[in-house]
C-alpha cells in the first residue's frame, strides 16, 4: 500500500528542519513495508481533491510566510475537504498559524489564513522561546507526551470549544497563559513545536501514518512495533530540558 | 548619585579580576574584567575605544568572524599594536576586556556578535566595519535573519562620515548594504569552476530583496553566497572591488587563489581548507586594505596564518592526531562536510552536540545540515555531548546503520572511544559544537596536549 503525501511550499517553509519530519514519516512507513510518496505542492500548483493521504505544512521566516500566505489562504476549502475526508495533516509553527483565520503582525498588517483551524494569531510583545513538554491524549485512554522546542512571537487563541493538541507541562504553548498548546481537528494536528518534532516523538509519526493509511483505504491499521530505543532516549533528554528550562526566555 | 571611578583605577581593578579568574581555574578571564568594569562604569567601552590613536575596526558575520579578525590581526600586527578579542569573546564584555588587557594599543580590531553589533558600533565608533555574511543561525537567540539584516542597515546608516564599509557582495542581504554608502568596498568570488550545481536544502535569502522572486545564480559558492541576479527586477550582485579568482582547493591541506584589488594581483596560499576560508581571507584583505595595508603585507599575513583556535585544528595526542572542525550552524557545517569529503572522506567520525546558549539551545539545525555525503563514507560514528541521542537520530534517519552508531554522551569517554578505534599514526575527525569544542580542548589540555586558548590568544 502506498501513502501519498503533499508537502506544501517546501522551498519556502523549511526554517526548522521540516524535512526531518518528512524523513521520519518516510522511514517509518518504509520499515513497515509501505511506500511513501512525497509530492511538492508550491505556489500555483494544483492540490487535487482526495489525491493525498497526508498534508504537511512547515514553518518559515516572516518574509517567506508573507510570500506564500495568499496562495495558502486560497486553498482553505481544498484543505478543509481533505480533513473532512479523513486525510492526516501536520502543520508546524508558521504553517500552524496560517491554517488559522489570520496572522496579525506587530505592525498591524494581517496575513490571510486558510481558515481550517478554529483559531487566530496576533504577534505579541515577547518571543516565546524554549524547550516545551506537552501531555496529549489523541486516542482516549492512551495519554502520552510530546517534547519539542518552540520559538514564536505569535499569540494563538483557540475558539471556544476548540480542542488543543495538548496540555503544557513545561513551556509557553499557544499563548503563554492558557496552558494549552496546538490544535486538533479530527485527523489534523497543528503545533508550535518545530523542527525535529517527529524523531523524538515517534508515536505522533505513527499516529499520522495510521490516519493516512486509513485514508488510503487500509481496513485495520496496526503498525508493527519498531526498535525506538534512540528515540526514547532523545525524548527523555528533551523532556528533561523542558522541565528544567522551558518557558523562561 | 553615581560615583564615577577614575578610569586608571577601574582598569587596574578589572585586570586583577581577570588574573584571578584564570588563577582559580574559572576560565580564560576573557570577559570577566569587562563585565566588572562595565558595572562600575557603564560608558567604559566608549572611553577606552576613544583613547585608541588609530581608532577601531569591527568584523561581524554569522560565519567566519573569528577567523577573519584573526587574519586581519596577523596582517596588521607589524604596522600597529592591536587590541584584539582573539579568543572569540565578542559581546560588549569581551571587547571591553580586550581593550583592558592590551596596554598601549594603537588600533582596536574586534570581532562582534551579529546581535551586539548595533550597541558596540555605537560605543566604539569604528573607522571601518567589515560585514561577512548572514546565515540562519541560532534563531532561538538571534531571531530571524531579516531582523538581523535590518539592524545591520541601521548600523551602516549611523556610521561616522569618515568610516569605511566593507561588505561581502556575494550575500544578497549584506551586499545590498554597500548601496547605503558611497565608497563602500565590496568583495566576492569570481571562479565558476568552484560553483556548486544548486542551492542546498537550507539555503537562505533565496528570494529577491526587492521583489520577492527567486534569484537566478550565475554561480553558487557557499550556501546562498554567489553571483545572483533577479530576473524580474534586476537586483543583482554589486560590482566587486576585491576579488578571488583561479581558486585551487588542496583538500584538507589548504587553498590557493589569486587576489585582485586596485588593478593589481597576487597569488595567495592559505594553509586552511575550503571556499569559506577564501571568503574569510578576502574579508580580511578588503578590511586591511581599507585600513591602509599594502597587498604585499596582506599576502605575507595570510600566508603565515594558522587557524583560529578550534575552527580547524590538528592536535597531536600521543601517537595519533585529532582533527577538530567546529560546527555551529547549517551553512558552516555544510562547508565542513564538503571540505572533509573532498579531502578523502574519513571512515570514523565523532560528532559532539551540546545545547548550551553558545551552541544554540534549539538543536533543530542539525536536521538542516546535509550530513549525508559524510555519512556515506563513514563505517562508524560516535555521537556525544548533551544531545548525543538527538545526533544519533539524525544519523539514523539520514539512512545510517543503527548498529554502527555509538552513543557516548560523556565527551572524555567519547574521545577515548574514538582514539581507540583509530590506528596508531592515524587521524580522528571530531566535529564539535562550540561548548563541546571548548570542553574537548580542556580534556586534551588536561592531558598536556594543547595549550589553553588564552595563552594562544595573548
Amino acid at each position: 500500500m502506498r501513502i501519498r503525501v503533499a508537502h506544501l511550499y517546501p522551498e519556502y517553509l523549511n526554517i526548522y528542519a521540516d524535512r526531518g519530519n518528512i524523513a521520519v514519516l518516510e522511514s517509518r512507513a518504509r520499515w513497515r513495508g509501505f511506500e511513501l510518496e512525497v509530492e511538492r505542492v508550491s505556489l500555483g500548483d494544483e492540490l487535487r481533491p482526495g489525491a493525498h493521504d497526508l498534508l504537511y505544512v512547515g514553518g518559515g521566516q516572516d518574509r517567506e510566510q508573507a510570500l506564500i500566505a495568499p496562495d495558502l489562504a486560497a486553498r482553505g476549502e481544498a484543505i478543509g475537504q481533505a480533513i473532512a475526508g479523513g486525510a492526516a495533516v501536520l502543520a508546524v509553527c508558521g504553517g500552524y498559524q496560517l491554517l488559522g483565520r489570520f496572522y496579525r503582525g506587530r505592525d498591524g498588517e494581517e496575513l490571510p489564513g486558510a481558515g481550517v483551524f478554529p483559531l487566530e494569531t496576533v504577534a505579541g510583545e515577547r518571543r516565546m522561546i524554549g524547550d516545551c513538554l506537552l501531555e496529549c491524549e489523541l486516542e482516549p485512554g492512551a495519554p502520552t507526551t510530546l517534547a519539542g522546542f518552540e520559538n514564536h512571537a505569535g499569540v494563538t487563541r483557540l475558539d471556544q470549544g476548540a480542542e488543543p493538541l495538548g496540555r503544557v507541562v513545561a513551556g509557553y504553548g499557544n499563548d503563554g497563559e492558557s496552558g494549552f498548546e496546538g490544535v486538533r481537528v479530527g485527523t489534523a494536528v497543528g503545533t508550535y513545536l518545530h523542527g525535529p518534532l517527529l524523531p523524538r516523538n515517534p508515536w505522533l509519526a505513527d499516529w499520522l501514518l495510521e490516519r493516512a493509511l486509513e485514508h488510503a483505504g487500509a481496513e485495520v491499521v496496526e503498525l508493527a512495533l519498531l526498535d525506538d530505543e534512540l528515540e526514547r532516549e532523545a525524548h527523555v533528554v528533551a523532556a528533561a530540558r523542558a522541565r528544567s528550562r522551558g518557558g523562561r526566555s | 548619585m553615581r560615583v564615577r571611578v577614575p578610569l586608571p583605577l577601574g582598569i587596574a581593578a578589572a585586570r586583577a579580576v581577570g588574573g584571578l579568574s584564570r588563577l582559580v581555574g574559572a576560565g580564560g578571564g576573557t570577559t570577566v574584567p569587562g563585565k566588572v568594569l562595565s558595572t562600575i562604569d557603564p560608558d567604559v567601552l566608549d572611553r577606552l575605544a576613544a583613547r585608541l590613536p588609530l581608532g577601531s575596526a569591527v568584523v561581524s558575520a554569522t560565519n567566519g568572524k573569528t577567523t577573519t579578525a584573526a587574519m586581519a590581526a596577523r596582517i596588521l600586527s607589524p604596522r600597529a599594536r592591536l587590541a584584539h578579542n582573539a579568543s572569540g569573546a565578542n559581546l560588549r564584555s569581551g571587547v571591553t576586556s580586550a581593550l583592558l588587557s592590551a596596554r598601549d594599543a594603537e588600533l582596536g580590531l574586534f570581532e562582534v556578535d551579529e546581535a551586539a553589533l548595533p550597541e558596540i558600533a555605537d560605543r566604539v565608533r569604528p573607522r571601518a566595519v567589515c560585514l561577512g555574511n548572514l546565515f540562519r543561525d541560532q534563531l532561538d537567540r538571534y531571531g530571524e535573519l531579516e531582523h538581523v539584516a535590518e539592524r545591520w542597515r541601521g548600523v551602516v546608516r549611523a556610521l561616522g562620515a569618515e568610516a569605511v564599509l566593507v561588505v561581502n557582495g556575494d550575500d544578497p542581504q549584506v551586499g545590498d548594504l554597500s548601496r547605503e554608502r558611497t565608497g563602500s568596498v565590496v568583495f566576492g568570488l569570481d571562479d565558476t569552476r568552484q560553483a556548486v550545481p544548486e542551492l542546498l536544502h537550507a539555503a537562505d535569502s533565496k528570494w529577491c530583496l526587492r521583489c520577492g522572486k527567486p534569484y537566478e545564480y550565475a554561480a553558487i559558492y557557499v550556501g546562498h553566497l554567489g553571483d545572483y541576479r533577479c530576473p524580474a527586477c534586476g537586483h543583482s550582485r554589486p560590482a566587486l572591488d576585491v576579488v578571488a579568482r583561479d581558486i585551487e582547493l588542496r583538500g584538507l591541506e589548504g587553498v590557493d587563489f589569486t587576489l585582485e584589488a586596485r588593478g593589481e594581483t597576487r597569488r595567495v596560499a592559505l594553509s586552511m581548507p575550503g571556499l569559506y576560508n577564501v571568503y574569510n581571507a578576502l574579508a580580511a584583505a578588503a578590511l586591511t586594505l581599507a585600513l591602509g595595508a599594502s597587498l604585499d603585507e596582506i599576502v605575507a599575513g595570510l600566508s603565515g596564518f594558522a587557524a583560529a583556535f578550534g575552527r580547524f585544528e590538528r592536535i597531536v595526542v600521543g601517537d595519533r592526531t585529532v582533527l577538530v572542525l567546529l560546527v555551529k550552524n547549517p551553512a558552516g557545517a555544510n562547508e565542513v562536510v564538503r571540505t572533509l569529503v573532498s579531502g578523502g572522506p574519513p571512515k570514523l567520525g565523532v560528532l559532539a552536540l551540546n545545547d548550551e546558549i553558545a551552541d544554540g539551545r534549539d538543536v533543530s539545525w542539525i536536521w538542516d545540515v546535509d550530513w549525508e555525503p559524510l555519512l556515506a563514507g563513514l563505517d562508524r560514528v560516535v555521537v556525544t555531548g548533551e544531545r548525543a541521542a538527538e545526533m544519533a537520530l539524525r544519523c539514523k534517519y539520514g539512512g545510517f546503520a543503527v548498529d554502527a552508531i555509538e552513543v557516548v554522551p560523556e565527551l572524555d569517554r567519547a574521545l577515548d572511544r574514538g582514539l581507540a578505534l583509530t590506528d596508531a599514526g592515524g587521524e580522528l575527525v571530531v566535529l564539535p559544537t562550540y561548548t563541546a569544542m571548548l570542553a574537548l580542548r580542556d580534556i586534551v589540555g588536561d592531558r598536556g596536549f594543547v595549550r589553553p586558548y588564552w595563552e594562544r590568544a595573548a
